[in-house]
């Protein structure tokens, strides 16, 4: 049999995802006897002319993570799957949009703004801006154009699978590559390397009833170590929030922020939060629970902190 | 004028550019170096629960995560006027010892340090990890491998993630670690000191006997006579976790020595319209360009310039290996880019032997005692954290990641809700040296009517290698793994040369 063709490949992301593929150590080893990597840019010498110069489909699968953000991410998530037969968004941010998506909150204008002029230590009287083309006395000089919105790897072409995390865990990669060059991969659409229900099923944690008067920050309390966050009324994200990690941050009382993405059959982790905190206000009293209410802070940053770009939301409108 | 584009793959990829520009007579007339990537934290980490921007902030960058959760949890320590105790301190530095060991550990074995161990006219495919393993053996080999799991083992250990670590929370961190777990901190601990004993001997034995490689770090192409920035402790001594920094000048003399909350004071900002990153630079110096020397407020924020900035180090081991050091390279203050392989090397044995002290620090299982669950006793945990009482408004929170100097600082509102962010990372410091250093070393190597060889390039990335750029953190690639492509335009613009290396 012909060895399989790989290739991976990095947007805007952070470069964690690309040391969660290492990380599967030895493991790696077990991956190129089995398949040849034909396009890894951050570990291997490859050219962006060799995969241009591929017929269409040559890839067998592309694991692609990092978010679209400038016409350069766009270029490349077009390129590759055009030449590819699988095309996988690793991690969150290619899955979900994942922090470098709360950017929508803003725009272009906004953030250049406030990078480039309002931060304190930025002296920039001229207000200037980079620009896609400069010219300099010797030449010019050229930048990818940023957009206003940050999208997922699915927004910009179609994907065949999507492994959630920030970054995925060590296991769930491996489990991923291995099913993938066995040929064991599920229909295409699915989200792998991942389960399908709440986090809560894998966090070692007590659950009793969940009734609160307030929400606490994580600040706020030192919590049982024991007991459910979300039963001490601290905010933890993994009710709503698929398991595959293993419930990491909670085993070091630290609440969920659901960087796995929403269960299966959730549509938008943000609002199914929203949902499950106003339901465990234990009050009828409307000024009890207006107050209660506001003891939950930043909705956004929390419900949506990880999947901005790819919810019913979105972004903040552009005026 | 001819152009030689440096570009990592094509100008689509954008992970670091460099545009070289020719004279008619065919020396190197300009060079440009640009970031083509921006994400923007400080903007969508406003309007945020202060404590949870240490765990955005970590996505800044998946390669050195834990400088940005240390220096965002210190930032919001001091947001909250409070200060952890002092176990919490040393359990979140004794995290911070492990991951500077494996960070400069992956540098030096599988980004820089090829150069010298394979050698920098080694053919491509050889200069990489399984070349120095090729080299060194393949014992040797799985000594770095098994370091760094071990490490990252550890990091997980307290941080709760091997990438995003979540434990540091303001007013100290959110679970102790028992005697067991301890015990185990400490065998990791005792094998990465031996193991920075054993790359120092790699280095003396690979690097300081070869007069080849001693005459490259030394030479001219490789230096610049800029200031140096590093944190310091009370005995001047290079510290990554706290202290104040210190800024020494061109001659090693002591220029400026501030707390965190005043970097304002000593340090701006510029911004080029053929960058998304910035220029920082000393403003009590001020700008003068892209040159070094006295007059110019450029410095560098490297392992070099930390123990150019520092008197030494504290702990025995690293102390004799930074003497050694200077006595050989000359003395205080060593300007030589290529010597921060070394400093590296000074810096992860320190680390190394400083993650020992914690490790067996009588103070580091604050917060249990045995028989009671970690946690279980609320008295007990207040040994490790402080629950903040005091209104939040604004905190400066600095730690010196492997790349440079770090800076978080946040404005909140009465409940601690972010109102202002500003952040430099540690690559953004370097970025006018990193410029500076590729002209010049593109200035040494590249001579009118002489081919462009693999080691010719190999020998101008090498002195932007040194710096272990960590684009990540300026735009997102991983550090020093920058495949170049240089392009030679005559002065009509038509391409008449091309050659490409991977480093």
């Amino acid at each position: 049999m012909a060895k399989a063709k790989i290739a991976l490949y990095w947007a805007a992301s952070c470069g964690g995802c690309e040391i969660a593929v290492l990380d599967i150590g030895d493991k790696i080893l077990k991956v190129v006897e089995k398949a040849d990597i034909v396009f890894w840019p951050c570990v291997m010498d490859f050219k962006y002319k060799d995969v241009e110069d591929m017929p269409d489909g040559h890839i067998d699968i592309t694991l692609f993570n990092g978010a679209i953000r400038t016409t350069e991410n766009e270029h490349m998530a077009k390129l590759l799957r055009q030449k590819s037969k699988v095309l996988v968004a690793y991690g969150s941010c290619s899955s979900e949009g994942c922090i470098p998506g709360l950017a929508n909150q803003s725009d272009r204008k906004g953030i250049f703004d406030y990078v480039y002029s309002e931060v304190p230590s930025t002296v920039n009287p001229d207000g200037t801006r980079p620009q896609t083309l400069t010219k300099v006395k010797e030449g010019d000089l050229t930048l990818p154009a940023f957009y206003d919105t940050v999208k997922t790897l699915e927004q910009v072409v179609p994907v065949d699978y999507f492994v959630p995390g920030c970054p995925p865990v060590e296991d769930q990669t491996w489990a991923v590559l291995e099913a993938a060059l066995g040929g064991n991969l599920p229909p295409a659409g699915s989200v792998v390397g991942a389960g399908t229900t709440a986090l809560c099923e894998d966090c070692p944690r007590e659950r009793k009833e969940k009734k609160v008067k307030r929400f606490y920050r994580p600040i706020d309390i030192i919590p049982d170590p024991e007991q459910c966050l979300l039963d001490q009324g601290i905010i933890c994200c993994g009710v709503v929030t698929r398991t595959g990690c293993g419930a990491q941050c909670p085993s070091v009382n630290m609440p969920c922020r659901g960087c796995y993405g929403p269960p299966e059959g959730v549509a938008d982790q943000g609002a199914k939060l929203i949902s499950v905190l106003g339901s465990i206000i234990d009050s009828t009293d409307p000024d009890e629970i207006e107050k209660a209410c506001e003891t939950f802070y930043d909705p956004l940053g929390t419900g949506y902190r990880f999947g901005l770009p790819n919810s019913i939301l979105r972004r903040k409108m552009i005026k | 004028m001819k152009r030689v584009t440096i570009d990592p793959i094509t100008r689509l990829e954008g992970h670091g550019k460099v545009e070289v520009f020719l004279n008619d007579a065919g020396d190197v007339e300009n060079v440009y170096f640009q970031v083509p990537e921006l994400r923007g934290f400080e903007v969508f980490c406003l309007g945020r629960p202060v404590e949870e921007v240490a765990r955005i902030t970590t996505r800044i960058c998946g390669v050195c995560p834990e400088a940005h959760h240390m220096a965002a949890a210190k930032a919001a320590d001091a947001v909250y006027h409070v200060d952890p105790p002092s176990a919490a301190k040393k359990l979140r530095e004794l995290l911070y010892m492990a991951f500077y060991v494996t960070d400069h550990a992956t540098h030096f074995y599988a980004l820089g340090g090829p150069d010298f161990v394979v050698g920098p006219d080694a053919p491509a495919a050889e200069r990489n990890i399984l070349g120095v393993i090729g080299k060194v053996g393949v014992e040797a080999g799985l000594k770095v491998v098994n370091a760094r799991h071990a490490l990252h083992g550890i990091i997980k250990m307290l941080g709760g993630r091997s990438i995003h670590p979540v434990m540091a929370i303001p007013g100290g961190v959110s679970k102790p670690i028992n005697e067991d777990e301890r015990k185990q901190i400490e065998e990791v601990a005792k094998v990465a000191v031996e193991f920075g004993k054993w790359s120092l001997q790699l280095f003396d034995d690979i690097v300081l006997k070869n007069s080849d490689y001693v005459d490259l770090i030394l030479s001219d192409t490789y230096a610049h006579k800029t200031y140096n920035m590093g944190l310091v402790d009370e005995n001047n001594h290079i510290n990554f976790y706290d202290g104040k920094i210190r800024v020494t000048d061109p001659e090693g003399k002591e220029f400026a020595k501030f707390e965190a909350k005043d970097y304002r004071d000593h340090i701006e900002e510029r911004v080029e319209p053929y960058s998304y990153l910035k220029y920082p630079f000393l403003k009590n110096v001020g700008w003068k360009g892209f040159v070094d020397g006295m007059d110019s407020g450029v410095y560098k924020a490297t392992p070099l310039s930390r123990c150019n900035a520092a008197d030494g180090v504290a702990t025995p081991v690293a102390q004799e290996a930074y003497d050694k050091m200077y006595s050989t390279l000359g003395g205080k203050p060593v300007h030589a880019t290529l010597a921060t392989h070394w400093a590296r090397l000074v810096e992860l044995t320190y680390a190394a032997e400083h993650m020992l002290e914690l490790a067996t620090d009588p103070e580091i299982t604050a917060g249990t005692r045995e028989g009671i669950t970690p946690g279980l006793d609320k008295a007990l945990m207040k040994e490790i954290r402080t629950i903040p009482t005091e209104t939040p408004t604004e905190g400066v929170g600095v730690v010196e990641a492997p790349r440079g100097t770090l800076y978080h600082h946040y404005k909140t509102d009465e409940n601690g809700i972010t109102t202002d962010v500003n952040l430099i990372v540690g690559t953004t410091n370097n970025n006018a040296a990193i410029s500076m250093s590729l002209k010049k070393a593109a200035k040494g190597m590249i001579k009118k009517g002489e081919e462009i060889t693999e080691t010719t390039l190999n020998l101008v990335e090498m002195a932007f290698r040194a710096y272990d750029p960590c684009l990540s953190c300026a735009t997102h690639s991983l550090p020093g793994k920058m495949p170049l492509e240089v392009v030679v335009y005559d002065s009509d613009g038509n391409k008449i040369a091309s050659k490409r290396k991977n480093c």
